[in-house]
């Protein structure tokens, strides 16, 4: 009978396609923003079969080609296809970007939700680590960090990922702290749950909104990093397609001859970022509450 | 307020020492040999005896902690010891280079804040027009640019532009020359970097102003002062930018000690021999005392710019008071 009844209440949570559309009508510039990783996000996917050439092969009859039907966006002083390496350069920033913001961000998450959790001696520890990690600015911590792995795609994950944790973990152990002293934590301590079963399943899902934002925040900031990195000439190497290193060298020597070299790998850094900060920023609005209207 | 700032002070030595230990560890864990990129370029055959030497020469056949204690005791004197690469005192060569840095900062960050105060106050007080929309794309572009990036475009249209203006480009000096000697020829070299740097930072302050902006205009002092009828340029100077600006300044504070940071890759774009440019020189050459000071130096900015910061909030919000 009560099944019955339950059966017969109408339906009112929205489905996930009308909560997306509701966010894309309160949020244009948001969904501009998603518009535009998800455009980056595809082009970086299916490279091999959007990008019209070789991004890695030279052609030395055709060098610092402007923009035409051939070459969109021109060739580089080797004479390399700038949108291919521009479309394979994608993936590079989203690999980076993504797994940097990922594991510094789940990292942040245990080690701030931990140092709520335990306070005391533990809490004075961590935050005072964190302090010190903080007060080197990240391209500093990054490029001392590439300095001891070398460069190359997977040791400039780490060098980005390291300085990212207690960014993360200060943010989530502010949540984390209002988090603990709420009566189902202390009604989880009575059942007999362990630390890390409430640190994992009672009190990390209920920090998600803060974290998320800044998980978001970072996937930009790491892109940018790699970039820096990159362009500094201790990120990525070559041959492999990366926009910071395609503004590298180059991209000044031949910035009055061809300026397409130096203008379009800058606009895809700018445009990514400002898709995944535009998207960040209205995911934070429509989160919280108090930031609905404005 | 003294007890304050002595407890603030003790406070941060702790984070000093864990920076200082954390950058001694850091430098040793890189791979190479000072000594031999000095002696054979790395890869050149040398004698094994000039080795040891050289060896002996900087201190790094010593043991670890007798290197670390001598650090420490260095810095607490101010004697940050001799460059691994030049052998010139490192403290020349960081004052050689301050100047320019300093002033590309300071600089910047007059920029951010002419920008940043004014643009995210408008933007507060009209609130989803088109104006607040040009702003917010404007200051999350700031954000969104690669300041290096943003330095080559600028060199760029400045090559251009005074090629079709004179017909001869014109590219902006790169040699430091202190402004009360020729302003002219020092502001031509350090508006441009001075912008790049300002850019991103008065993105970041104008986002914080509009946020700060928007939360005070809904408090009720705000009401009360409209109900008064007080004109509206009066409620805003007065009442609500006063208020506004606390997380500004705290946000400005944190800030400028990442503008250090950005300055490591702005000098590198244009050409500028500063303290950033050094810093990368300093870590690729493996110079272990040059980086070790320059890494404290940047915490000891950020150290004392958080100080200066929470001492700011007494001033600008007379009910924190400090115990």
């Amino acid at each position: 009978m009560s099944a019955t009844v339950v059966d017969d209440l109408p339906d009112t949570r929205p489905s996930v396609w009308q909560a997306v559309w509701k966010f894309c009508r309160r949020q244009p510039l948001g969904t501009f923003g998603l518009v535009l990783v998800i455009i980056i996000a595809i082009a970086g996917a299916t490279a091999e079969l959007i990008a019209p050439y070789n991004p890695t092969a030279n052609d030395f009859a055709a060098m610092t080609e402007a923009p035409s039907w051939e070459h969109w966006l021109g060739t580089d002083q080797f004479g390399r296809d700038m949108l291919s390496r521009i479309v394979f350069g994608a993936r590079t920033a989203l690999i980076v970007g993504l797994t940097s913001a990922a594991v510094g961000g789940f990292a942040g998450l245990v080690v701030g939700v931990s140092s709520a959790y335990f306070g005391g001696m533990i809490d004075l520890i961590i935050q005072r680590l964190s302090d010190i990690v903080m007060a080197f600015p990240l391209i500093i911590m990054a490029l001392a960090v590439v300095s001891i792995f070398g460069p190359g795609v997977h040791n400039v994950i780490i060098a980005i990922t390291i300085p990212l944790i207690p960014r993360c973990s200060r943010v989530v152990r502010a949540s984390a702290l209002t988090v603990r002293s709420m009566p189902y934590i202390d009604a989880a301590r009575a059942c007999g749950f362990g630390a890390t079963r409430i640190i994992l399943r009672h009190m990390a899902p209920n920090v998600v909104a803060p974290f998320l934002i800044m998980v978001t925040s970072f996937v930009g900031q790491a892109i940018l990093a790699e970039a820096s990195l990159s362009y500094l000439g201790l990120g990525v190497q070559e041959p492999v397609p990366a926009w910071g290193l395609m503004l590298q060298g180059g991209a000044e020597e031949y910035a009055s001859t061809a300026p397409w070299i130096a203008i379009f790998p800058g606009l895809a850094i700018m445009l990514a970022v400002l898709g995944i900060n535009l998207f960040g920023d209205a995911l934070r609005d429509a989160l919280d509450p108090k930031l609905r209207e404005r | 307020m003294y007890q304050y700032i002595a407890k603030r002070v003790l406070l941060t030595i702790p984070t000093l020492l864990g920076a200082a230990a954390l950058v001694f560890i850091l430098m040793r864990l890189i791979p190479g040999d000072i000594c031999l990129v000095r002696l054979g370029g790395g890869g050149g055959s040398f004698d094994p005896k000039a080795l040891v030497a050289c060896h002996a020469e900087i201190g790094v056949d010593r043991p670890y902690i007798v290197q670390f204690v001598e650090f420490i005791w260095g810095l607490m004197r101010f004697d940050f010891g001799t460059s691994m690469w030049s052998g010139k005192p490192v403290s020349t060569e960081i004052l050689a280079r301050l100047p320019i840095s300093l002033e590309i900062a300071l600089l910047g960050t007059a920029v951010a804040i002419g920008i940043a105060i004014p643009l995210g106050t408008i933007s507060a007080l009209k609130q989803n027009t088109w104006i607040d929309v040009v702003v917010r794309i404007f200051a999350i572009g700031g954000i969104a640019t690669p300041s290096f990036w943003l330095g080559i475009m600028s060199v760029l249209m400045v090559l251009d532009l005074s090629a079709w203006m004179t017909g001869t480009p014109w590219m902006p000096p790169i040699d430091y020359v202190p402004i009360w000697k020729d302003p002219i020829r020092n502001l031509s070299m350090a508006i441009l970097p001075a912008i790049t740097v300002g850019y991103r930072y008065a993105a970041v302050s104008m986002r914080m102003t509009r946020s700060a902006m928007l939360e005070v205009m809904r408090e009720d002092y705000i009401r009360t002062a409209r109900a008064k009828g007080l004109i509206n340029k009066l409620i805003v100077n007065r009442h609500a930018l006063k208020n506004a600006l606390l997380p500004v300044v705290t946000l400005l504070g944190i800030e400028f000690a990442f503008l250090i940071g950005g300055l490591v890759v702005t000098e590198q774009v244009f050409n500028l021999n500063g303290v950033g440019r050094l810093f990368v020189l300093a870590v690729q050459n493996q110079d272990y005392t040059l980086t070790q000071a320059l890494v404290m130096l940047t915490v000891v900015i950020f150290v004392f710019t958080n100080l200066v910061v929470d001492l700011l909030y007494g001033w600008l919000d007379p009910r924190i008071h400090f115990a």
